[in-house]
């Protein structure tokens, strides 16, 4: 072979490498029946938490839950509905990091994916929901 | 070519490889920041700009 063919040789096999590796830092496999069905108990509790992050009384945690934050605001006959909400919540949203590390292939990610959720449910939360900062609760 | 050149070769197209397979042993952030977003999207209703408890476009509507 004459060098300038296993040049060309070497040169096709490092831009494959390197397309493979976009590939593989492209996307996360989330398209899972687990994660569908964590998605889809998430979406449905979502219509009871609304009204309790817009009043308050559930902030975004930056741990990647949520937590009670001002019960005041909640009747006394309510406020085991939210705790249970809270923790129904929460099950849902470990058990959805788990199944993501899960699916690709690395469970020891579950961490790393809870942290970066932490960050973007209190990037993409509303306007005048509570979001913890710093250690505080703020309002956005 | 020489010997030398061919095994220098090799041993180049090897560490290219190597590094592809070694890479995905890291978090891939920007990967898991982009499915984040995909899946708060869909918990949230966000998708189309729509915020939710607004008021839904009545012509936009189920009918």
């Amino acid at each position: 072979m004459k060098p300038m063919t296993i040049f060309r040789a070497w040169l096709a096999t490092l831009l494959l490498g390197v397309a493979g590796l976009a590939l593989a830092q492209g996307n996360l496999e989330i398209d899972t029946p687990a994660i569908a069905a964590l998605k889809q108990s998430m979406q449905q509790r979502h219509a009871q938490l609304a009204p309790l992050y817009a009043s308050g009384a559930v902030g975004i945690a930056a741990d990647g839950n949520v937590a009670l934050r001002d019960a005041s605001g909640v009747p006394l006959a309510q406020r085991g509905q939210v705790n249970a909400l809270v923790a129904a919540e929460n099950a849902d949203r470990a058990a959805l990091y788990r199944e993501i590390a899960r699916a690709n292939g690395h469970p020891e990610w579950e961490a790393d994916v809870r942290k970066t959720f932490g960050e973007r449910w209190i990037e993409r939360a509303q306007a005048g929901w509570w979001v913890q900062r710093g250690g505080n609760w703020v309002r956005k | 070519m020489t010997a030398f050149l061919r095994l220098a070769m090799l041993g180049a197209v090897l560490a290219s490889a190597g590094a592809c397979v070694t890479i995905n042993i890291y978090f891939p952030a920007a990967a898991a920041e982009k499915a984040a977003d995909r899946i708060i999207d869909d918990v949230w209703q966000l998708r189309e700009g729509a915020t939710p408890g607004a008021q839904p476009d009545p012509e936009g509507g189920a009918k």
